[in-house]
């Protein structure tokens, strides 16, 4: 089966779509960033300007460092989702149960639990600020609405949302080991807290590797949670890059500006991944 | 001292538990109040009665068409991506060619990349042919997004296949449309549902694209619908809660029902990414 008619057919469906509408948009980005465009009129081309402009923006680079302080936050939470999966994957009676419990609110829309967690945290009638009251917490804070909290306040969802995710990840890296390995090391005489740090988890260091890229690449794309959230509020304390370079097209028609934004972040992306990659990259791979 | 120590083992796992649940359950409590109730003071009594109405009221009021909107639209991108990546699978598998790591290669990138560096680009392609405010922008969206962790989620099957069968069916006289939809389709039928199952999830659960694209009212999709209309019910949380339920609801029973297949397809998307 070598025909190419045959293969074209085959193949195209998937390769055109993906093309036309994956990778031109992609490279159409950086050429609009090239021009003043008010996305209905006629483009005019300023050259570099929008580029040097998004370099000297407070406002981009602000937003650039809230989406990196949510893949720090997104990288360090990874340490109690493998905590959980390392205590899970020990012989836990219903650890099947529980790891779909835990998967439920990574299958909501952003939206909604943009929505549920706004009613969570809503000053006076929400599930926290009642809570807080009722353990006599006076004076709870109105946690999206303080520029120091707001960050910190919408993490706490996406720590919710993504938990059942990750934990599955390495529950199956753990299920991976073969029992032997285990069992030797505790005829050897290891305890149940040396056998998972010292056996366990250098076994699925891959995988955790995986993870920090995925949660990394994942915070500089968040931006359906917070747009609903918080629409990048209060003044901007919690903007990210992909929320700036949405309003910038779509609430204020500045679309050559808006595309060269997004096509830094598309850069930085690459770039990330690239410096995530190398620092993590794996010598050998582990044969069992 | 040891039963100690797994009791506190399932202690943690158990509050990690409550954790994940409490806001949902939260969430599905007040969407049977009224407001009076919900302002009490006590976030989980049960409802003094049950404001089943609650959800009529909504669903009348407009949830209805973005309910179908979205149950159409999902599975109309499903059912291309599916049929266009199950195709893409078996070329790369299958049939001796120079571009098929190529091919790998572009699926690769294509899931890794933010959505927000080809939105403006896409928003003008679609504004040029006329596609903008119509369902088709985003059913084509859809398609093309899901196709690159559709044909990854595919692969390890297809590799696994035994090509003696197809073999088999070549000196048979099978032509290889025949051989491709009569014989390899059905046989990928499990990693297929799958993919379909992922593929649900996200554009059920997808708000960008709809939000950009379109802006009439009777296309919107469910995510982008109920932004509207909780804006109009802002201070009416137990409609704001049926809203949310309403929106959750299918996936929530998928879940239910295909749970292995949930867990099965978000494993390997994260792994192969």
């Amino acid at each position: 089966m070598s025909n190419k008619w045959i293969i074209a057919f085959y193949v195209l469906p998937a390769l055109l779509l993906i093309g036309i509408f994956i990778f031109i948009p992609l490279a159409l980005s950086g050429y609009y960033g090239f021009m003043d465009w008010d996305g209905i009129g006629a483009m005019t081309f300023i050259g570099l300007e929008n580029y040097t402009a998004a370099l000297q923006d407070v406002k981009f680079w602000d937003s650039a460092w809230h989406s990196f302080l949510l893949a720090i936050f997104s990288t360090l939470s990874l340490l109690i989702y493998l905590a959980i999966a390392l205590i899970l994957a020990s012989k836990i009676k219903g650890s099947d149960l529980l790891r779909k419990i835990y998967l439920i609110p990574m299958l909501l829309s952003s939206v909604a639990i943009a929505q549920l967690w706004i009613k969570i945290y809503n000053p006076t009638s929400g599930m926290l600020n009642q809570i807080l009251l009722k353990i006599g917490v006076e004076n709870p804070p109105a946690w999206l609405a303080e520029t120091s909290i707001v960050l910190y306040a919408i993490f706490i969802p996406i720590l919710w949302q993504y938990a059942g995710f990750y934990i599955l990840i390495y529950y199956a890296a753990l299920k991976n080991i073969p029992d032997s390995i285990i069992e030797a090391a505790r005829i050897d005489g290891a305890s149940p807290v040396q056998i998972a740090l010292r056996i366990k988890l250098p076994l699925i260091m891959g995988i955790v590797k995986v993870t920090i890229v995925l949660a990394v690449v994942g915070s500089l794309k968040y931006f359906d949670l917070i747009y609903v959230m918080t629409g990048g509020g209060p003044n901007s304390a919690s903007e990210v890059m992909a929320s700036y370079m949405y309003k910038l097209a779509f609430d204020t028609n500045n679309f050559g500006y808006g595309s060269a934004i997004g096509f830094l972040l598309l850069i930085i992306t690459l770039v990330v991944t690239y410096i995530v990659r190398k620092l993590t990259a794996t010598k050998e791979e582990i044969q069992y | 001292m040891k039963r100690l120590g797994s009791f506190l083992l399932y202690l943690s796992l158990a509050l990690v538990a409550i954790f994940q649940i409490f806001p949902i359950v939260w969430l599905f409590l007040f969407s049977l109040k009224d407001n009076r109730e919900i302002f009490s003071g006590d976030p989980f009594a049960l409802p003094s009665q049950f404001r089943w109405e609650n959800y009529t009221k909504v669903w009348e009021g407009g949830i209805g068409i973005y309910f179908w909107n979205s149950v159409w639209i999902t599975a109309l991108a499903i059912l291309f991506t599916v049929l266009f990546a199950s195709m893409a699978t078996f070329a790369i598998t299958r049939m001796k060619w120079k571009l098929s790591k190529l091919v790998l290669g572009l699926c690769m990138v294509g899931m890794m990349i933010p959505i927000h560096s080809s939105i403006i680009p896409l928003f003008k392609m679609f504004l040029n042919v006329n596609l903008i405010d119509s369902p088709w922008s985003i059913v084509i969206t859809y398609t093309a997004y899901n196709l690159p962790i559709t044909i990854m989620i595919l692969l390890g099957f297809y590799y696994t296949l035994p090509r003696e069968i197809e073999e088999a069916a070549i000196i048979d006289g099978c032509s290889v449309p025949q051989m491709f939809f009569r014989i390899i389709l059905p046989m990928t039928i499990p990693v297929m549902s799958t993919t379909v199952i992922i593929n649900m999830i996200y554009n059920w659960n997808e708000f960008v694209f709809v939000n950009t694209f379109i802006s009439s009212d009777h296309y919107k999709t469910l995510t982008v619908g109920i932004q509207n209309f909780i804006g109009q019910y802002m201070t009416d949380w137990g409609a704001i809660g049926a809203t949310l339920v309403i929106s959750v609801l299918p996936i929530l029973l998928a879940f239910i029902f295909f749970s292995n297949k949930v867990v099965e397809g978000l494993s390997s998307s994260a792994v192969k990414g």
